[in-house]
């Protein structure tokens, strides 16, 4: 092996960060001159992480990096930008009130004057390095105005501008419409002829055997594997992603299907961007069934249930509760029609976290007569509801008084999951339920969700957590890019098939898909 | 009544007064303006101009110059400014806590640092001599126009100073590498970090601006608008200022016109309750500044809104990477 080959070497890179999380456990990655190196791995393997690492922006707990077989520690940004590496966000990092070419020169802008920034040389500049690299951008637009293609070229030639050598994309394709991902994938073998060496972060087997020369595939933190993009089949790919050691069974009683108490119905939605989330989804949810929603994060789930829980609305399409449509209606009346919601984003849409655990378990009820004497409340009654919901849901905490942001991640599910289980639900949407909290939480809201649904909810849960999904499922869903990729009914699936279908490598007949609305 | 009173308001020396009147809301609001840019609400202000004021107030006594005395409420405008970016952006306390301290300092604290540093209580009237006010100027040639000279010429250097000042604190926001970053960590912290802005820099740059700002304005109070330091006299215009920083909208020119409206009400404030037959409407009187205020940011809120409808995005939410 020829000295220098390699441009980055990060060597045994272990990264816990202060939560606990151990993102990265001895991590190995290379990259040599000149390639496109695909980083490939499930939600939560790690891969921001070690990219954040390797642009200074996380410290690694172990592990050593090594830039053209130079020893550094990357300590800040700014200091792997001095060292030729740039780094385009899987969130854009700009600032939506300046312009293109303000925003490429910020912290370093030109001057004239010794005082006051050139503009026109930022302008110039932007234009120099725009026609060079043929990544078309306007240079005096403001960044709110312009569309996410234009976004990501800006963030690209940001890198470009300050010398990058490495470019590190962050699911660059994530956000972006087709033809946007078409010209990007033109620019970036541009710039590869021209000698940059490019990390592409991704998802889709797709992109990744088309664009990049070889790939590493990461699992649970850890590297499971460097291969030639040429050598290897998407089917191996995917097997070395989702692979598990062990797989939990839980023992759970046969689901009774009863009537259908979802209907959703051909929903279609286009996001802001004109990016097609949603492409005519359809299937039920019965009485006592659990239906899991697999997939790769931002196939298009998260746009499904914020439709269902009136967060947005669908372009076309319907989706009804027992036969009554609740497109349009506000989230106090859908929950009157029997719907709980445990959302993704608890600290956001879950719990008022400066209120105390008791209002929180209330919130969605105290209006009810036996919580109320005249025109106050019956504290008594308030009290006993939300000291039962606390014993029966385990939460540990002080008193019924305790605030609620004071508690464990953990615990706060607990809150939010106590109030929705125990309203008599009849349809329970459940977002990553047990993302990021302990082992004994995610036992208790798994165990309860599988009890309620053999008491006749009808439960709808979504998880990226592909072993979540496959324990509790009666049936099984898998979403791939805004459509049903798959309708699985008898329980007989395992990872490897997931994930032929999570990666858009498989997908069954539009006749089989039909099933999923027992019609 | 009516006649008297348009008679009272379209006057040269009405106009005069309001420019007057205007000058120290309006160093507050440019106060408020570069700190609200940086991303840090300077809730402080009203007690920054107490304190400053006081403290120039007595550099100037104890120098016998005016001069000293307004870079002396600069300084300790900076030295407070500094303070509370320590409190907050060091040690982590929200940094409405801080500006809230700031105020308590400025009502409690300054009486016990006048009667501290010269035995008196309450005020410094006893200490003023024209050598420590800030000196008027008549402009040439302008002062000789009609009407117009009356209304221009004759200001304290330290109005005509914070006129000046909303034009270059919008070129410095605007067309300075420095500004270009304090907009940047204000609106996008994350963004300007990635390509090396320290964010906590800026920050206290911005902060400390802020209290320099805020130190000519209390020194126009006690060196100029009320010829010494007395306890009540900065009066809420530290809050207005907030107020007018927000309605224009956070820019320099915006809050100009701002604080010449609240410079507007508070000129008739005082102006009508001087007409005949007046006395028995004063509570009302007194409430023109307060209504003018309110009546503003409903049309500030108003507009905005219209603003936000006419960019309608479908609400996006932040994904958890
Ligand atoms: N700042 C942080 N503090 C604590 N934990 C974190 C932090 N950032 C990430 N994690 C956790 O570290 C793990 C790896 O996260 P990382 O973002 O690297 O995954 P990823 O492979 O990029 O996933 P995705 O495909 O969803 O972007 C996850 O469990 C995540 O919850
Ligand atoms: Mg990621």
């Amino acid at each position: 092996m020829e000295a220098n080959e390699f441009v980055v070497r990060m060597e045994k890179i272990t990264k816990i960060y202060p939560n606990g999380i151990a993102a990265n456990r001895d991590v190995d990655f290379t990259i040599r001159k000149g390639e496109i190196h695909a980083l490939i791995g499930e939600n939560g393997a790690g891969k921001s992480t070690l990219m954040k690492i390797l642009f200074g922006l996380e410290q690694p707990t172990d592990g050593t990096i090594y830039l053209n077989d130079e020893r550094v520690t990357l300590s800040s940004p700014l200091e792997a930008i001095s060292k030729g590496i740039g780094m385009v966000h899987q969130h854009f990092m700009l600032v939506s009130s300046l312009t293109v070419a303000e925003n490429i020169v910020l912290g370093m802008a030109p001057k004239k004057g010794g005082l006051f920034i050139d503009y026109k040389e930022a302008v110039r500049l932007t234009r120099e390095y725009s026609e060079r690299y043929n990544l078309f951008v306007e240079p005096d637009a403001r960044v709110a105005d312009i569309a996410v293609g234009m976004k990501q070229k800006v963030e690209i030639l940001k890198a470009l501008v300050r010398g990058a050598q490495v470019l590190i994309l962050d699911e660059p394709t994530a956000v972006l419409t087709t033809q946007e991902t078409v010209e990007l994938f033109q620019e970036l073998k541009n710039l590869k002829e021209q000698g940059f060496t490019i990390v592409f972060i991704s998802h889709k087997l797709k992109e990744i055997k088309e664009l990049t020369d070889r790939i590493t595939i990461m699992r649970a933190g850890r590297s499971v594997g460097v291969y030639d993009t040429d050598s290897i089949s998407e089917q191996e790919i995917s097997r070395l992603m989702v692979g598990r050691d062990v797989v939990l069974k839980m023992d759970k009683p046969e689901s009774v299907p009863g009537e259908r108490v979802l209907c959703v119905e051909d929903l279609h939605y286009i996001n802001e961007w004109d990016k097609k989330m949603l492409d005519g989804i359809s299937f039920s949810v019965r009485q006592g069934e659990i239906v899991g929603i697999a997939g790769v994060e931002g196939n298009g789930q998260r746009e499904l249930v914020d439709i269902l829980f009136g967060l947005k609305m669908p372009d076309s399409g319907d989706a009804t509760i027992d036969g009554q449509s609740l497109i349009g209606l506000p989230q106090a009346r859908i929950r009157t029609l029997g719907v709980s919601y445990v959302p993704e984003d608890r600290m956001t849409f879950g719990v008022a976290q400066t209120a105390n655990i008791q209002e929180n378990m209330v919130s969605d009820r105290y209006s009810q007569k036996r919580f109320n004497k005249g025109p106050l409340f019956n504290m008594k009654s308030l009290y006993d509801e939300s000291d039962k919901l606390i014993m029966d849901y385990a939460v540990l905490c002080k008193s019924r008084a305790q605030e609620v942001g004071m508690l464990s991640g953990g615990n706060i599910q607990k809150v939010v999951v106590a109030r929705e289980f125990s309203s008599d639900p009849i349809l329970i949407i459940a977002d990553q339920p047990t993302r990021g909290i302990d082992v004994g939480a995610t036992e208790l809201i798994r165990n309860k969700l599988v009890e309620l649904s053999r008491a006749g909810a009808a439960v709808l849960l979504v998880s990226a957590d592909l072993n979540e999904v496959m324990e509790l499922s009666d049936n099984l869903i898998v979403m791939y890019n805004g459509q049903i990729a798959g309708y699985f009914d008898d329980g007989q699936w395992d990872d490897l098939m997931m994930g032929e279908y999570m990666l858009g490598l498989k997908r069954q007949s539009d006749e089989e898909i039909r099933r999923a609305c027992h019609a | 009544m009516f006649g008297q009173f348009f008679q009272t308001i379209f006057q040269a020396d009405f106009l005069f007064i309001i420019i007057r009147i205007t000058a120290p809301i309006l160093f507050a609001a440019l106060a408020a303006v570069i700190s609200e840019k940086a991303g840090v609400a300077n809730i402080g202000l009203e007690g920054m101009m107490m304190i400053t004021a006081l403290f120039g107030f007595l550099f100037a006594y104890w120098t016998q110059s005016w001069v000293v005395g307004v870079l002396g409420a600069m300084l300790v405008g900076i030295l407070l400014g500094l303070m509370m970016g320590f409190f907050s952006f060091k040690l982590k306390t929200d940094i409405i806590l801080s500006g809230i301290a700031v105020n308590m300092l400025g009502t409690g604290g300054t009486i016990f640092l006048l009667y501290m540093f010269t035995g008196l209580r309450g005020n410094t009237g006893a200490l003023v001599s024209p050598n420590i006010l800030i000196p008027t100027i008549d402009i040439p040639l302008i002062n000789k126009i009609p009407v117009l000279g009356e209304i221009l010429s004759g200001h304290a250097i330290l109005t005509y100073l914070a006129f000046i000042f909303v034009f270059i604190l919008r070129i410095f926001l605007y067309r300075t590498p420095l500004g270009l970053k304090i907009r940047a960590v204000g609106e996008n912290p994350n963004a300007a970090s990635s390509v090396g802005v320290s964010v906590t820099r800026m920050k206290y740059i911005a902060i400390a601006m802020s209290g320099a700002l805020a130190g000519l304005g209390g020194a126009f109070m006690s060196m100029y608008y009320s010829q010494g330091w007395n306890q009540g006299m900065v009066a809420g215009r530290g809050f207005i200022a907030l107020a007018a920083q927000a309605m224009g909208r956070g820019e320099p020119v915006g809050a100009m016109f701002s604080s010449l409206l609240f410079g507007l009400a508070q000129a008739m404030k005082t102006k009508v309750s001087g007409l005949r037959g007046m006395a028995s409407y004063n509570y009302l009187i007194e409430m023109i500044p307060y209504v003018v205020t309110i009546i503003g940011l409903v049309f500030y809120a108003m507009s905005i809104k219209r603003k936000a409808r006419r960019h309608q995005l479908k609400p996006i939410k932040e994904k958890l990477s």
